[in-house]
Formats: structure tokens, C-alpha cells, sequence
């Protein structure tokens, strides 16, 4: 059984079909990249996977459970329980230092613990910048937070909504290699990027274009290391 | 977590909050200062009132029946008095800390120089008692007709012993008789004549201007009737009357135990009545239906005032929060939307956004209460020129009050929020 999969998935507002007829499968340990002009229907499928939203039609079982039919409640259990978010603007609480934003995640899903969050920052290479505030944080090492914060809880699935849409080349690389490293512990990864450099790096990538699925390619060379063109 | 979240807004959003605190401490302290004011203009009020008179008259039994019957008017005596040596007991009846003065009066018919009858008026002035209880009071017309105005000379001191043979005149008997302070002016009595020597010229407006008023023993002698009395006036602070009231003036009698009870321990002007009956023979004690009704009314629309000046500035307030309160959840709502997508149930981000509110609403009404206390005191001595006391029910009021504004306020901000979609404001869409 796939860890996600997406059966005749649509999202319709009004006339415009963000998502149409969407048939998509995830499978455990696997790096997904989701790519996709703008307006193609990448952050409504993000969206849906992460629980965020619901499709007008179709089904979305995540480890066998239609999250579709879920209520509100239930899919905020899902999403704190199963799905690590990281986003293109970070969304780091600004009064909050890097160890107590990794913590907020904690204190929503059980108990906060310092130890854990810090050692959480050091896979990701902040330890030394645990007690800073995001404003005294570079891009690089805010999102490198948002990866930790999204990985305290041991989701199932990382679901990354344009991770280095926000970033230079060097801490585009910083990114993906913390990527290939969490796909190397067996975490899946789906990543939602405009940038063919980040979707080269995953084992399958799909394209989306008008809400369809146009194209679904398989990385033959994958070693989950960015090349720069 | 909770509470470095808590404090963390407060320190990122100092300038909102203390925007919502300075709102909440407007509205607390109004409601304060009104509720501390509205709770004590009872008082206030019927002390600014006795200034225009007594509101009970006390008259002898049989004089009562006789005004009854055929309508006569006050000041002709029907030949039975009241006992001198019963007023002290006036201020032993169950509500006699809220009989603030009293007098009694005789009045005499007497004869002057010229042929010409005038009536001579005994009463006390400013008498000195002191009452079994241990208290001392100076009672007398002095205060009970304060609005009189004295054209020449002063009120007549009863405390002094020279002013045993003095007498206050009114401006028409004055004017007509030319007469000035230090005259004499003689009369003659029934059974002895008197010379008074003029320590006083008043004007009050009635009746009162052809008359002239000398110690009660003074006029007593003149019908020689020594310790008696034809009626007394007092000055009562009184609650305004109700059904249980207007139904015990009528029959005492007709009332339940339960509902005399309330209404004897009650300071209705028909309880004290009542009371003071209890206390001189054979009298009958009615209110000044006039006086008291006034009291009443004037009463019960300060209180309305106060009470909707508090509503209203407890609407400003809740409208106030609203808007703060809202500006302060749309400024965060991309950390609201956060919290919820990462798992915050909307009970959870409520409850953060309601204590902040709810801990700058104590802040604010704390230091609204206090604001508002100094306000009642200014309002006490500029318009009643006494210390308003803060009654200990106003506490718990303000803070009751200062909770549902808050509460109230924030509901439209909490509506938003428990709608606010991670999705939406994490994404833009």
C-alpha cells in the first residue's frame, strides 16, 4: 500500500479546476518533486496533502486513511501527527528563538523538550544559533530551522512548498543536501518547486499544467545532489 | 511555551495592548466612578434635598382625624397636643441614624401694641440634645428652613442665654410694625404678655413673613401650655417608596409577616412614619407626599443617568476592543495560521489570544478601578461637596463587567480567528 495516494482528485472554484482528475501515488522513502508553472495547481495539491484544505471530489488516503472525508478537527490531528510543513517564507513566530520555534511544533503535538529541539537544530547545523531570533538569522539558516521544526515530530511524509524559493545557491544547496540526508534516513520528501535544479535532485518528479498531470518522469541518475546549470 | 508565547506578544505588540488597556481602564473606570457614585447618591441626594425641608409632619391624633373630616388647614389648633418630653424619642426609633433633624412647633395666638393679632410661633432654633443612645444633636428650624433668607440680623442661637427673649420676625410683620434688629416688639397673650426683642428679620416667601418665631418655651407661656406641642416637622433620608410600600401606608395591617418585616427594616417614609407613631402618644406621622415624591423621582433618574453612562461607556469600551482586538488577530494572523498548521486546534490559539486579552483586561481594569475611585471622589466633592464611599459590591461589578466587555469585545476576533484557514494565509490564497 502507497503512503499517499491521490484517486481522481479535483478542486473546483467556480469555473476554474485547479485540480482535475489528479491520480497520483507516493510510496514510504520516497522523494517526490511537484513542479509546475504558476497557476498550475502546485500549492492546491499541496494544500490537500497537507491537510490544509479538501478536494471538491475524489479521494486522498494517506496510510490508507481517506483524509478527504475527514473532519476539521481530524485533519489538524492528521496533519501535527503525520506531515511536516516548511514553507517559501519560513512562517518562523519572529519573538520566538530558533530552539523555541523547533519547541512550538512539540507543544502542539505533546510536550515540549529543549534537549530534543536542540539536537533537532544540530542536524541541520544551527546548534550554535539556537538563541538567536529569526531576524538575526540569514534566509538559509531561517529555513534550515523550518526543516527542523518540520522534522521534530517524526512525520511521515516532509511536504515542502517551494523550500528555496527564497534563497541564494549557496543556501539552495545547504537545503537540499539536509534533503538527501533525510531521504537517506528514510523520510519521505514531496517537494513543490518552479526550480528544475531542486526537482533534478528527486527520485520522481511530476509536472502539473491547467490542474492535470502532464508529465511524470523517474530520475534515472538520482543521487539526490543539486547540479547547477 | 504557553506563557513565553503569552509574553512574547506582549512584547511584540506593547503599543496594541496598551492601546486595549487604556480602552478597558476608560470603560472600568467609568463604571467605577458611576456605579461607586450610583450606589451612594442615595444618600447624597436626600442630604442635597433636606435642604428644601422636612417630609414628615407629626400632628396629634385627634387633629389628624379633624383635617380628615373637614379639611382644616395647618396652624389652627383643635386643642390637643403633643408631649415636649416625647421628642427625644424620635431618635430612638429603628431607623434613627436616618433622621438627620426635626422640630416642633406651637403656635399662639397674641395680640400686638396696635390692636392687631399675630401668631406667634415657638419652635426650636438650633436646640442641643443629647439623646440616650450617647449622641449629640443640634436640631431646629436653623437647618429645617435653611432656604429662608435673613434680611437683617441672624438666625436666633437657642445656646446662648441672652437670646432667651429674642425672636425672629418676618419682613412683612417687620415692615409693617417698621421694626429692626435689637426692637422690641410686645404681645400679648392669653393668659401672659411677652416683649421679644428682635434678633432676626427672614423672608420665606409665605405664610411665615406675618409671623413671629421665638423659643418654644417662650410661646408656650404666652396660652400657658408648657411642654406642649402642636406638631412636629422631620427631616428623614427615605428610600423611594415601592408596591410594598404604598401598601403599607395604607394598612400596616394588610402586610404578611415577611413583607412587614422588609418594610419596617426598610427606610420607606411610610416605615418611619410608622415608626415615630410607635413612639409619640397619640400621634399620626404622615409623609409631605410632595417632598418625598420629589426625592424619590429626582432619586430614581440620577440613578438612571449613572447606570446609562455606565452602559454606555461600557459599549464604547467592548467596541474599542473590538477593533484592537481584531487589528491585533489579522497583524498575526500568518502566526495564527502557522500554529494551526502545525497542529493548533482553534481551542488552543482561543486560548492564547483570550488570556492576552483577559490579562491586559485585569491590568486595565485594575488601574481602571483605581482611576475610577479618584473620579468618584471628584464627582462627590464637586457636586455633593462630601467623599463618595466605595461600596465593596463595586468590585466585584467592575471586574464582572470589565470580563463581559472584554469578553464580548473580543468576539468578533475570535469569530475570525476559529475561520481564519492556514491554508489561506500561509499560501495566499
Amino acid at each position: 500500500m502507497s503512503l499517499l495516494e491521490l484517486k481522481n482528485v479535483y478542486k473546483i472554484y467556480g469555473d476554474l479546476h485547479a485540480l482535475d482528475d489528479v491520480n497520483l501515488k507516493v510510496e514510504k522513502g520516497e522523494w517526490l518533486a511537484i513542479m509546475g508553472p504558476s497557476g498550475s495547481g502546485k500549492s492546491t495539491m499541496m494544500n490537500i496533502i497537507g491537510c490544509m484544505d479538501k478536494p471538491s471530489k475524489g479521494e486522498v488516503l494517506l496510510d490508507g486513511v481517506n483524509i478527504a472525508a475527514e473532519s476539521a478537527k481530524n485533519l489538524t490531528n492528521i496533519r501535527r501527527d503525520k506531515i511536516g510543513l516548511i514553507f517559501q517564507q519560513f512562517h518562523l513566530v519572529n519573538y520566538l528563538t530558533a530552539v523555541e520555534n523547533v519547541m512550538l511544533a512539540q507543544y502542539y503535538h505533546s510536550i515540549p523538550d529543549e534537549k530534543e529541539a536542540l539536537e533537532a537544530l544540530e542536524r541541520v547545523g544551527l546548534a550554535d544559533r539556537a538563541k538567536h531570533l529569526p531576524s538575526q538569522l540569514s534566509g538559509g539558516e531561517q529555513q534550515r530551522v523550518c526543516v527542523a521544526r518540520a522534522l521534530i515530530n517524526h512525520p511521515e511524509i516532509i511536504l515542502a512548498d517551494e523550500p528555496t524559493g527564497n534563497l541564494d545557491d549557496a543556501n539552495e544547496e545547504i537545503v537540499v543536501e539536509l534533503f538527501r540526508k533525510l531521504h537517506e534516513e528514510g523520510t519521505t520528501l514531496i517537494v513543490v518547486t518552479h526550480d528544475p535544479e531542486v526537482a533534478e535532485t528527486a527520485q520522481r518528479m511530476v509536472v502539473l499544467r491547467n490542474g492535470k498531470i502532464s508529465k511524470e518522469t523517474v530520475n534515472e541518475n538520482f543521487t539526490g545532489h543539486i547540479r547547477f546549470h | 511555551m504557553f506563557f513565553r508565547m503569552v509574553f512574547g506578544t506582549f512584547v511584540r505588540q506593547w503599543k496594541k495592548m496598551l492601546m486595549i488597556a487604556f480602552t478597558i481602564a476608560l470603560g472600568a473606570s467609568l463604571a467605577t466612578a458611576m456605579l461607586s457614585v450610583m450606589l451612594d447618591v442615595g444618600d447624597k441626594v436626600n442630604q442635597e434635598l433636606k435642604a428644601y425641608g422636612a417630609n414628615i409632619t407629626v400632628v396629634p391624633k385627634q387633629s389628624s382625624v379633624l383635617d380628615d373630616l373637614y379639611e382644616i388647614e395647618g396652624g389652627q389648633s383643635t386643642g390637643t397636643y403633643l408631649r415636649e418630653d416625647e421628642l427625644g424619642k424620635i431618635k430612638t426609633i429603628f431607623w434613627a441614624f436616618n433622621i438627620v433633624d426635626y422640630a416642633p412647633f406651637i403656635s399662639a395666638r397674641a395680640t400686638l401694641d396696635d390692636g392687631s393679632e399675630v401668631t406667634v410661633v415657638g419652635s426650636w432654633f438650633n436646640h442641643h440634645m443629647d439623646l440616650p443612645t450617647g449622641e449629640q444633636l443640634d436640631a431646629g428650624m436653623n437647618s429645617l428652613r435653611s432656604w429662608w433668607e435673613i434680611k437683617e440680623g441672624a438666625w436666633l442661637n437657642e445656646q446662648t442665654a441672652e437670646n432667651e427673649n429674642m425672636a425672629m420676625v418676618g419682613v412683612e410683620l417687620a415692615d409693617k410694625l417698621d421694626l429692626h434688629v435689637g426692637d422690641p416688639v410686645h404681645v400679648i397673650g392669653t393668659v401672659q404678655d411677652a416683649t421679644y426683642t428682635v434678633a432676626g428679620i427672614f423672608d420665606a416667601g409665605g405664610d411665615e413673613d406675618g409671623q413671629i418665631f421665638v423659643p418654644l418655651d417662650s410661646a408656650q407661656a404666652l396660652d400657658d401650655l408648657d411642654g406642649c406641642i402642636d406638631s412636629i416637622e422631620v427631616s428623614a433620608l427615605t428610600t423611594p417608596d415601592n408596591e410594598l410600600a404604598q401598601k403599607a401606608a395604607k394598612d400596616p395591617g394588610s402586610l404578611s409577616i415577611s413583607q412587614y418585616e422588609t418594610w419596617y427594616c426598610t427606610a420607606y417614609v411610610s416605615s418611619i412614619c410608622f415608626q415615630i407613631q410607635e413612639v409619640i402618644t397619640d400621634s399620626v406621622a404622615s409623609a409631605v407626599r410632595q417632598v418625598a415624591d420629589s426625592e424619590g423621582e429626582i432619586l430614581e433618574k440620577t440613578e438612571l443617568l449613572m447606570l446609562l453612562i455606565t452602559i454606555l461607556s461600557m459599549i464604547g469600551a467592548a467596541l474599542g476592543i473590538c477593533n484592537l482586538v481584531t487589528a491585533s488577530v489579522m497583524e498575526r494572523s500568518s502566526e495564527i495560521g502557522l500554529m494551526k498548521a502545525i497542529g493548533a486546534h482553534n481551542g488552543a490559539v482561543t486560548g492564547l489570544v483570550l488570556t492576552e486579552i483577559i490579562i491586559t483586561a485585569i491590568i486595565g481594569g485594575c488601574v481602571g478601578f483605581v482611576v475610577g475611585a479618584g473620579f468618584a471622589q471628584i464627582i462627590g466633592q464637586t457636586v455633593f461637596s462630601s467623599s463618595i464611599t466605595i461600596q465593596p459590591m463595586v468590585i466585584p461589578l467592575v471586574a464582572v463587567l470589565v470580563v463581559l466587555v472584554t469578553l464580548i469585545g473580543s468576539m468578533p476576533a475570535v469569530r475570525m480567528l476559529l475561520h481564519l484557514e492556514p491554508a489561506e494565509v500561509l499560501h495566499g490564497r
